[in-house]
This record gives C-alpha cells, sequence and structure tokens, in this order.
C-alpha cells in the first residue's frame, strides 16, 4: 500500500493502539530481507536446531522436513549459523 | 459546605488527591515532593483510602507503574520534583502518547549540578516539550483546586493527555496556609469516576505500544497535537463547573490591574503573588502597572496573553529557569513568539531571576516594574535578558 492510499490520523485508533488481536500477522516483514536462507532438502537431518533458534517463527515444521516463510523472514542467517550440517545457506537477494 | 484547613502546598495536594479517590498511586519521594507522598501513604495507612500505593525503586518506575495503571482505566496520580522528573523523561512521553490521563504533581526544583533542592521550574522547563499539559500555581489553594480540575481535564474523552500541576518548592510546598477544601462528596460528585475510552483487559485483548514506523508515527502524533488543541475547551467547561461549585473562578492566565496597564510583568508560580502586592504599592503611587500570571502552561494560552497586553507599551517577562542558548529564557520564548504569530508589537525583555531558590524580593520586583516603566516611555529596551538577583 502507498502512504497515500492508508488511513489518515483522523480515521485511526488513538495512541497507536491495535484493536484486533493478533494482527501482527498482516506486518510482512520479509522485504526487510539482504540474504535469504536457502534450506538443501539433501542434507538437512531433520533436527529442528533452526525451528527452535529462529527469532521470527519463520520456519516452518513440516511432516519431515522444514523450510522457510519468506512472508516473515528477514534474513537474520541464525539458523544458517546454527544448523550442524551446513545444509541453509544465505543467498543474496537480487532485485 | 467547605472549611479551612490549615495546610502546606504538598499537604493541599495530597488531600485533593484523597478526595479524588484515586485508585493507584506510584510514586519514589524526592524532596520537596516528599510531604505529598508521605501524607498520602497515611491516607492509605490509615483506611481513609482504597488506593493501590505502589512503592518504586525509582522514578521512571513510578511514572511506567502509573502508565501500567492508567492503561487499565484507573484513576493515577504520582508526584515528583527535580532529579526525580528529569528521570521519568523518557516515560513523560510515553504517557501522553498512549494517551493515559494521570495527574502528576511536580514540585519544582532546580536541577543539579551543583545539588541544591531549592526553587526554580528549571525541571519541568526541561520537560516542557513531553506533550502534557502544564498548569502552574501560586498558593496552596490553587495547588488544591487545580489537582481536582486536572483530573477531569485529563479524563475528558476529548482530551484524555495527563496533567501536570506545578508548585514551587518550599515557598509554596513547605509553607502552611488556610485552605478552603470541599466536602468530600462535593469532589466525589465533582470528579465522578474516570470512564476510560479504551483499556487493556484480558477478555477483549487490545496491543499497546507496538512497533509504529513511517507509516503510521506521524499520524499517532498528529491526533496528540490535536488532543491539545481540543483542551482548551475541556478546560474551560472544567473551570466553569469548578467556578459554580466553589465561587473561585480559574482560567487560562491571571491578571491584576491589566484594563489600563502600560507596563507589565508576567510569571509564573508563587512569584505572581509578590509581583501583584507590588503592584498595588506602584498604582497607589499612580504608576500604571499590572500583573499577567499563566495558570496554563501548556497548550500556551497565547490568544489570553496577547488579548491581556492590549493597550501595554511594555512587558517584562520573568523566567525562573535558564534555557541556555536559546534567544531568551523558556517563557520569553514562547511570549514573544505568541505575539510575533499574532503580529503583535510590543517592546517585551526576559528577566531570569531565582535559580536554585534565590530570593525574589518585593525590591527587585519593585526595580523591575520602574525599568518596564522606562522603557514603556522610551521604547528603548537597555538588556534584552536581564539576570536579576545574581553577584557581579
Amino acid at each position: 500500500m502507498s502512504e497515500e492510499s492508508k488511513p489518515g490520523w483522523r480515521s485511526i485508533p488513538i495512541a497507536g493502539i491495535l484493536l484486533e488481536p493478533g494482527s501482527a500477522m498482516k506486518y510482512k516483514t520479509g522485504d526487510w530481507r539482504a540474504f535469504r536462507p536457502v534450506i538443501d532438502e539433501e542434507k538437512c537431518t531433520y533436527c529442528l536446531l533452526c525451528w527452535i533458534y529462529c527469532p521470527d517463527g519463520a520456519i516452518i515444521r513440516e511432516e519431515k522436513t522444514v523450510r522457510v516463510n519468506y512472508d516473515y523472514c528477514k534474513g537474520c542467517g541464525i539458523c544458517a549459523n546454527e544448523c550442524p550440517v551446513k545444509a541453509i545457506t544465505m543467498v543474496e537477494e537480487k532485485k | 459546605m467547605s472549611r479551612i484547613m490549615g495546610l502546606t502546598g504538598d499537604g493541599a495536594v495530597a488531600y485533593a488527591v484523597k478526595q479524588c479517590k484515586v485508585d493507584v498511586v506510584a510514586a519514589y519521594p524526592i524532596t520537596p515532593q516528599t510531604l505529598i507522598v508521605e501524607e498520602f501513604s497515611e491516607y492509605v495507612h490509615n483506611g481513609e483510602v482504597h488506593t493501590e500505593f505502589i512503592c518504586v525503586e525509582s522514578e521512571h518506575s513510578a511514572m511506567s507503574a502509573c502508565v501500567g495503571a492508567s492503561l487499565t482505566g484507573a484513576r493515577v496520580f504520582t508526584a515528583t520534583a527535580s532529579q526525580g522528573l528529569a528521570l521519568m523523561h523518557e516515560i513523560l512521553y510515553i504517557a501522553s502518547s498512549l494517551r493515559c490521563p494521570i495527574v502528576m504533581g511536580v514540585v519544582n526544583r532546580t536541577l543539579s549540578a551543583p545539588i541544591n533542592i531549592h526553587c526554580d521550574h528549571s525541571d519541568m522547563m526541561g520537560s516542557r516539550d513531553c506533550g502534557w499539559i502544564q498548569v502552574f500555581v501560586e498558593n496552596a489553594q490553587e495547588a488544591y483546586d487545580w489537582v481536582i480540575q486536572a483530573f477531569r481535564i485529563a479524563e475528558d474523552p476529548d482530551v484524555l493527555l495527563p496533567v501536570a500541576v506545578n508548585l514551587d518548592a518550599f515557598i509554596l510546598s513547605h509553607s502552611l496556609e488556610g485552605v478552603e477544601v470541599l466536602d468530600d462528596a462535593d469532589v466525589e460528585r465533582f470528579v465522578s469516576t474516570r470512564k476510560p475510552v479504551f483499556t487493556i483487559d484480558p477478555d477483549k485483548p487490545i496491543t499497546v505500544g507496538p512497533i509504529c514506523f513511517t507509516d503510521y508515527f506521524f499520524e499517532t502524533k498528529r491526533q496528540h497535537v490535536e488532543a491539545m488543541n481540543n483542551s482548551p475547551k475541556t478546560i474551560s467547561k472544567v473551570n466553569d463547573e469548578f467556578a459554580e461549585l466553589t465561587g473561585r473562578r480559574y482560567g487560562f492566565i491571571d491578571t491584576y490591574e491589566m484594563d489600563d496597564a502600560e507596563a507589565a510583568i508576567i510569571c509564573l508560580g508563587s512569584t505572581a503573588g509578590t509581583a501583584m502586592a507590588v503592584a498595588k504599592k506602584l498604582r497607589d503611587q499612580g504608576k500604571r502597572v499590572g500583573v499577567i500570571k499563566p495558570w496554563v502552561y501548556r497548550p500556551f494560552p497565547a490568544e489570553q496573553i496577547i488579548d491581556a497586553c492590549k493597550g501595554l507599551k511594555a512587558l517584562a517577562v520573568l523566567d525562573r529557569a535558564c534555557s541556555i542558548g536559546a534567544p531568551y529564557g523558556p517563557l520569553c520564548n514562547d511570549v514573544t513568539a505568541a505575539l510575533y504569530k499574532e503580529n503583535v508589537r510590543l517592546n517585551v525583555f526576559n528577566v531570569i531571576y531565582g535559580l536554585g531558590g534565590r530570593d525574589i524580593t518585593p525590591f527587585d520586583i519593585e526595580a523591575i516594574f520602574n525599568e518596564t516603566l522606562e522603557v514603556a516611555k522610551t521604547g528603548m529596551i537597555r538588556e534584552p535578558i536581564k539576570f536579576v538577583g545574581v553577584r557581579e
């Protein structure tokens, strides 16, 4: 949304409060990312350390593998750093 | 019905807070505000109030606890002074931006260094842009009256801003005066109970204080400005109702002999009382002098001050604080900006006085009046900023 299409000060709740619970989901922070974690499924041992360490809850646990939720992953690289088998590579985001 | 009680300025504040049925007080003692908290804690101990009294480890925590309590919909009070206000500084902005109608007694004491416990206004002036409504009082009666009115002003849904009631250290805080107090029932009827616009409630969750970046922060600040802009309407309404109840008429400014004055002093707090007494003496000598005392400092009563200055030829603006490096002291910066904005040409000079509790005597005030009369006559300002009472 462009700045102009957002509601003005007269129509938003006061004090910056959010009236709707769980609305952080609407705030997609994936575009903050400079580097993207890419998981090599061949190397992944499903140890789930990346899932534990991810500060944004952006690692999604599937039945036998993990994947990254790029809508919220900010590209901090903690998962790649923690992965004991080096299955995660940080790849530069290209425009 | 009302009766007269012997109260110090601090005692008058504590007594008013007691009558306002405050839900939560979180405070940390600091001279010369200590009496407020001490006396109020006695009311709590004796079971005279049902207030949750939170003892905290600092003023930063005191204001933080006040913010949390206020967000639950509670009526909240705290008090501080000097270094304590400085330590609260960051939470002052959070309280006003989160639209918490907290009322705070500020017993104006200077800021270190060198360390000093006495009166000047540098504490509140250092936080004057924190988005709070600010009131300055001349005596204990006014302290009592404004604290009661402050809850009504702060909690009005059109305003929802915290209010600081400023009283001069020792000169007011520790001086005993006869104060006309109202019956508990009258105060209770006047302030009623707080009806919060939004509250934090586990059954109806909202998020308070989430991150707010470039896309919404400016809008939130603009709302804050609007709340301050709306506040004069509420302040006037509350002043009117209070006058009806007590016969004591408050407003944005108090004036003394301004109708035909050619020279005047404008000043905040207890000094105004001295200035009025001196003005009376000079009036008896046929000198046309007057006094303007802003009760409300934020929102700045520009319109009322300009109106009071009609026909005036010279004005001395007395500041009990420095804004070091600025064109004038804080009050004079505001007064001159207000005059310029309305295209009013008036001879104004600034007097810095009373720092660190240095006494301002009737002789000092008389000399300032005489200089203002001289400026009125000649149109010449010898010293744009005059330091009165300091040794050379």
